[in-house]
């Protein structure tokens, strides 16, 4: 279990490595999740307002 | 029916291109002062080693002409763009691909053939080895019209943008990368007495690439800009 | 076949084609990645040469691929939009750079990890990682470009017109970086590449990158609903959908 982590001596380098992927993999799914609950939002409000004007 | 034919209209919108130029002549002079300014403060930013730079020499001049190739990409088509002759230009029934190629052209021996006369100056600033200077002015001859063909593809995108400056380098470094590689490659290869023919049909191929491919491209980029 | 293609080109069909499959290419992502991850970090052997670090290649290489692959498509995407004017093959071409871009700076990261490790630097002028870092640049124009015009359809159109000029120059770049590379070769590259590669070693790196792949469409997919929400708004179809969401 210690050699899973230690990797050799390349640790750093390797689990480094997992969690940079880990980041650009979550970071191109929960920003694109936001993103449109985001846009759902801006656009209700914009039709509402539309509405109301009319 | 007075129909001028293609040939006629492309030395038309060269000349007229040139004449314009010469009136301003002062911005010509822009990016080939840039040019000499920025190959003389190398030596005065890394020491006047002679040895390192003499080494140096072919890639100093060639990044510094890419930085002016860069600089004087903006007056391809900005004035046209302003004044509206852009869009007369793009009316013109003749292909405008073809038409992009002469004004193309135009910009190139205004703003690549100075360069291609003032580098043997700064290859003597630099030290370069007087034998290389045939080459380094070949490989000029061969890459500055490449610089202004893939240029003018990125600044006909970026025309109708207000502050296009910065995403103008950003677009054009890429297609300068590869002219910038063979040009060195061949001159610091000839400096060892290595054979360059190899490098200098690539710069060749590039250049007859850059003139088929980089008209239609730039075209529909102009009319999109325009819309 | 084109009623197919219209059919699905259709952005409300898009939308809600693209919703359903959302879970599913959630899990088969997530299958895959842990596959791939058992393999890579568990299975496979520790390499003779480099021990334990070249456990970053199931990270490095198949994120390089993933790097060239989106490029590709959104070449191929950007010449159908242009050619028939199918919006949909815009918005991949639009969606797809942040995805690349992503991939491109996970490939020059994770090289600049093992780089350290077996070259003794963080960064070498190495033509793959040369080659990649004018990738970045040319995942960065595209998206420069379109963030900076304002007109959307105008911005889409100028996309996919740089899209395509900057396929051609990839190959070129690469090939100009390799022959820049030979010659200014440091003393010590150790190359991955054995002749043949263990089968223990392969397995894991394909589960990898078939991993990104389907990675990539997960991801595609959210984005464009996003892209669809925004290029339609004013149709009958979004409000609709608005309509219905609210309730």
């Amino acid at each position: 279990m210690q050699d899973f982590f230690y990797m050799g001596g390349y640790g750093l380098y390797v689990w480094g490595s997992y969690a940079v992927a880990a980041i650009v993999l979550i970071s191109n799914i929960v920003l694109p999740k936001f993103q449109h609950k985001a846009m759902l939002k801006k656009l209700t409000k914009k039709l509402q307002r539309a509405e109301k004007l009319r | 029916m007075n129909q001028s034919s293609l040939i006629n209209v492309f030395v038309a919108l060269v000349k007229r291109d040139l004449l314009l130029a010469l009136r301003h002549r002062a911005e010509l002079f822009n990016p080939l002062m840039f040019f000499v300014l920025v190959v003389t403060l190398f030596p005065l930013g890394t020491g006047a080693d002679s040895k390192l730079l003499q080494t140096m020499a072919p890639g100093i001049i060639w990044v510094a002409a890419l930085l002016a190739a860069m600089l004087s990409l903006d007056a391809i088509f900005r004035s046209d763009f302003e004044d509206g002759s852009l869009e007369l230009l793009l009316l013109n029934p003749h292909p405008t691909s073809m038409l992009v190629l002469a004004k193309v052209f135009a910009h190139w021996l205004v703003t690549g053939l100075p360069l291609i006369i003032v580098a043997p100056l700064l290859a003597v600033f630099l030290g370069l080895d007087s034998s290389l200077t045939g080459l380094l002015l070949i490989t000029l001859l061969l890459g500055t019209p490449v610089l202004s063909l893939t240029g003018a593809v990125a600044i006909a995108l970026t025309v109708g943008l207000k502050r296009g400056g910065i995403l103008l380098s950003l677009l054009v470094l890429p297609f300068y990368v590869p002219v910038l590689i063979f040009s060195t490659n061949a001159i610091e290869m000839a400096a060892s007495g290595l054979p360059v023919m190899a490098q200098l049909w690539i710069l060749a191929s590039l250049l007859i690439l850059a003139i088929t491919l980089t008209p239609w491209p730039t075209a529909a980029a102009l009319k999109l800009s325009l819309s | 076949m084109m009623k197919f293609i219209h059919k699905t080109a259709s952005p409300p069909y898009f939308y809600k084609l693209a919703g359903l499959w959302q879970p599913w290419l959630a899990a088969i992502t997530v299958l895959l990645l842990l596959a791939g991850l058992y393999g890579g970090l568990i299975y496979a052997p520790t390499d003779y040469q480099q021990g334990e670090s070249y456990r970053i290649i199931y990270i490095h290489v198949p994120a390089a691929w993933m790097s060239l692959f989106i490029y590709v498509v959104m070449a191929v995407t950007a010449a159908i939009g242009l050619i028939w004017r199918i919006k949909l093959a815009e918005s991949v071409t639009v969606c797809s750079a942040p995805i690349g871009a992503g991939f491109t700076l996970l490939a020059l990261v994770t090289g600049s990890l093992w780089g350290k490790p077996m070259w003794g630097a963080w960064w070498v002028w190495d033509a793959r990682l040369t080659s990649e870092l004018i990738l970045l640049f040319l995942y960065a124009g595209v998206m420069s470009l379109y963030a900076a015009i304002s007109d959307k359809r105008v911005a889409g159109r100028a996309v996919a017109i740089l899209a395509l000029v900057g396929v051609v120059n990839i190959p070129i770049i690469h090939y100009s970086v390799e022959w820049w590379n030979t010659l200014h070769q440091g003393p010590t590259v150790t190359k991955f590449d054995k002749p043949s590669i263990d089968f223990r070693m392969l397995v894991p790196l394909l589960i990898m990158a078939l991993a990104f792949k389907v990675y990539y469409v997960w991801s595609l997919f959210m984005r464009l609903r996003v892209e669809l929400l925004d290029r339609e708004r004013n149709t009958q179809w979004v409000k609709s959908l608005l309509m219905d969401n609210k309730e």
